[in-house]
């Protein structure tokens, strides 16, 4: 029996901010302290507030101390630990009321309006310990599921809550299920798509890493729905720590009999294996994933047939994504009524969103669908830091779009963010401000399709890369408002004829700044000005004569010595010489030098 | 994914080729394990040349093309050496906005080379990736597998210092 409890985020975020050596410290600590005894350290999944890591929560008493360092080690432990005095100077502020009174984790803006249901585990267990996950529910879906329900009875259960597919699409996993049930094969698979390739989006490796058992157990439910007694879980290689967690849950369930032969004793087996990702962004689409696994050339092919019908390896399959998974367990004990209460009249439950970019709080939120984004960006994500006013939230990464403020009221849910302009996809939101050029932003994405295009169809092989040269004239003053008709009409054309997902999707961040931001495509055309200046080739640098002080440092500093002037007067910039790398500006101490 | 043929001579050992044997064998009854193997493979030699694939080939009787064809496919794979120090900044969305490209021209500028090469001596090698998943930190960059985060390009020489 332990009087204490210290958890220590092992997440991704944390961990790259030092949490292991937190870990090692602590737990020298507790020993020198001889409380080993009565103080025990759990390494958890992530909590969600990855800005302020490494985090450390101490129980009974809940207290939140954030950017926790190495040095700090032996003060938690020889004043909280020992003595039992908080030490306030590490408590997250958002905890601390004006009054000095310390506020419960749950009561702060960050937590206050999420709701986990996918996260439920995260940063609450140690997912290296499948006693934990037991301890907290965990396989007693399953036991119920081959126990007291027949395939049918699971499948309508689904139905019946409304889940959709976390993945982006928003499939009805239900329906999903059904078709593939209806399949007769001597052989069917369970497929978990674990290859989250958006960037700035790391929702599924979070769940990964801190409850992997929760997606074991619903992938052994769908195994029993569908008639399958195969998984595979295809993740990504760049996530190490999920992968090794992965492997040490699956060990575990198969020692514990809850993956196998005679799970239950019920006659079903099911086992899982899994399969490391190589990095192609064009793997996530379900038929490229299935030939990934197959061990060939991750390219997608067309459909139908669907993979209900002819899947991997050639057998019905399904494929689901990590959150749609993690969800299951939670439904099938708590009832589809408890889950279709959440949500809006289309889009049911919670969905989990990993928030990036221009915003103070970045990191992990889940949030009911309806939500707006507002609520998301100003209370839970704390707003844009710097005072800086927002311009664009993107959402669903390369396949999405860019959202302006004029949206901002809008609740989230599938059928609102794809009437307008941009799509859930597996919940990236980036935060933008004035100082992004939407333009460029649009080029990023391009850019980033082009080169993961897997080429086996024509639209989006040389499309996209026409459409990403059109970009380019852009940014660089050289094209004609043809131009931008052109790109309109290619965008169309690409999204109606590519083969997969991705190359569908793929127009969506320039339709989506077109739409809401024209006049900034047309400041680059017509004017020839970048007006976030971010576009390189459109600006110039010049010094304010006022405000120079003429102290030399930004002409010592000049790579391309293209500032003169002499000691104590003001300087100037041979704007022939200069090539734009911002280091004068960054040097000046009396901000005398601006871009335009 | 253009792959450019590779100057550094092949240099594999006996152990490694036997190391790969082994692995191979022990996979070749999974269905599906030629990009499996083709990681172990990696992990055993650092990269992918051509030699590598040939054993692959030759041992599991899987054409040369078809290796070759999925070597080329993943970004994982590496057709050339890479440097003693990895270096991979991330190019991911959240990184992007808060300005990680600017960290990825301060380093090629430093080590005079460019994406997905090394530098002479063998000493560094520079790649973007997508997102390390480590988005509070932006903008991120990681040397094998030290994470530095909240980058301005004024920390990248000091950076390099270490590693020298």
């Amino acid at each position: 029996m332990y009087r204490s409890h210290v958890l220590v985020c092992g997440g991704t975020g944390c961990t790259s901010s030092g949490s292991q050596q937190i870990m090692d410290t602590l737990k020298s600590e507790i020993e020198k302290n001889g409380l080993a005894e009565e103080v025990s350290v759990v390494q958890t999944g992530c909590h969600g507030l990855c800005a302020l890591g490494p985090i450390m929560i101490i129980y009974p008493d809940a207290t939140f101390y954030s950017m926790v360092k190495v040095e700090d080690i032996p003060e938690i432990v020889s004043e909280h630990l020992l003595k039992g005095r908080v030490v306030t100077r590490l408590l997250y502020k958002e905890t601390v009321s004006p009054t000095g009174k310390i506020k419960a984790l749950v009561d702060t803006d960050f937590y206050k309006k999420q709701h986990r249901i996918a996260l439920r585990n995260c940063g609450i267990i140690n997912p290296e310990v499948i006693e934990e996950y037991i301890g907290t529910g965990g396989y007693e879906a399953l036991g119920k599921v081959l126990t007291e329900m027949t395939p049918d009875d699971v499948i309508k259960l689904l139905l019946d809550s409304g889940l959709r597919g976390r993945g982006g699409a928003g499939f009805p996993t239900g329906l999903k299920w059904k078709l593939a049930r209806q399949n007769d094969a001597d052989q069917k698979y369970v497929c978990c798509n674990a290859d989250e390739g958006d960037p700035g989006a790391f929702m599924d490796r979070s769940v990964l890493e801190g409850d992997p058992h929760a997606v074991l157990e619903a992938m052994a439910i769908a195994g029993y729905a569908i008639g399958a007694n195969q998984g595979y879980i295809y993740v990504r290689a760049e996530y190490p720590i999920a992968v090794d967690r992965l492997r040490i849950a699956i060990n575990q369930a198969r020692e514990f009999g809850l993956l196998g032969k005679n799970i239950f004793d019920t006659g079903f087996d099911f086992d899982i294996d899994l399969r490391l990702g190589a990095g192609a962004f064009v793997c996530g689409e379900e038929t490229a994933l299935m030939t990934s696994i197959e061990g060939k050339r991750g390219e997608p092919r067309p459909r139908p047939p669907f993979p209900a019908q002819k899947g991997l390896f050639g057998k019905p399959s399904i494929l689901n994504n990590v959150e749609t998974y993690a969800n299951i367990p939670q439904i099938i004990l708590n009832g589809p009524e408890w889950f279709a209460s959440m949500g809006t009249e289309k889009s049911k439950g919670t969905k989990v969103f990993a928030l990036g970019g221009k915003i103070h709080n970045t990191g992990l939120v889940e949030i009911p669908m309806g939500t707006t984004l507002r609520e998301v960006i100003e209370e839970i994500g704390g707003g844009i830091p710097g005072g800086k006013k927002f311009k664009a939230a993107q959402t669903g990464g390369p396949s999405g779009g860019c959202i302006p403020y004029e949206h901002f009221d809008i609740p989230i849910d599938y059928d609102n963010l794809i009437s307008i302009g941009s799509m859930m996809g597996s919940g990236g939101l980036i935060v933008m401000d004035e100082d992004d050029c939407m333009v460029d932003i649009a080029k990023f994405f391009l850019e980033f399709t082009v080169e993961e295009s897997c080429g086996k169809c024509t639209p989006c092989r040389i499309g996209t890369k026409r459409m990403l040269e059109i970009l380019d004239k852009v940014t660089k003053g050289t094209a004609t408002m043809e131009d931008l008709d052109k790109l309109e009409e290619l965008c169309y054309y690409v999204k109606e004829n590519a083969l997969c997902g991705l190359g569908q999707t793929a127009p969506n961040p320039v339709l989506s700044t077109l739409r809401y931001f024209r006049d900034e495509y047309e400041a680059h055309i017509k004017e020839k000005r970048c007006p976030a200046g971010v576009c390189k080739a459109l600006l110039s640098f010049h010094i304010d004569r006022d405000k120079c002080k003429g102290c030399t440092l930004c002409a010592r500093n000049c790579p391309a010595d293209a500032i003169v002037g002499s000691v104590k007067n003001p300087h100037f910039i041979d704007t022939d010489k200069c090539i734009k790398c911002g280091t004068c500006i960054e040097k000046c101490k009396f901000g005398a030098i601006y871009k335009k | 994914m253009a792959c450019k043929k590779t100057t550094v001579p092949f240099s594999g050992t006996k152990e490694q080729e036997a190391a790969l044997k082994e692995a191979i064998a022990q996979l070749k009854d999974t269905p599906g394990a030629l990009m499996p193997m083709m990681q172990k493979a990696q992990d055993i030699y650092g990269y992918l040349p051509i030699e590598v694939q040939t054993i692959i080939s030759d041992e599991t009787g899987i054409p040369l093309e078809k290796v070759y064809g999925v070597a080329t496919f993943y970004a994982q794979f590496a057709l050339q050496p890479k440097g003693k120090y990895k270096i991979s900044v991330c190019l991911g969305t959240a990184c992007y906005v808060k300005g990680s490209g600017n960290i990825f021209s301060k380093l090629e500028e430093l080590l005079g080379i460019t994406n997905g090469e090394c530098t002479p001596d063998g000493k560094f090698s520079l790649d973007s990736c997508r997102c390390v998943g480590a988005c509070g930190l932006a903008p991120v960059m990681m040397i094998n597998d030290e994470v530095y985060g909240r980058l301005v390009p004024d920390d990248i020489p000091g950076i390099l210092a270490k590693y020298n």
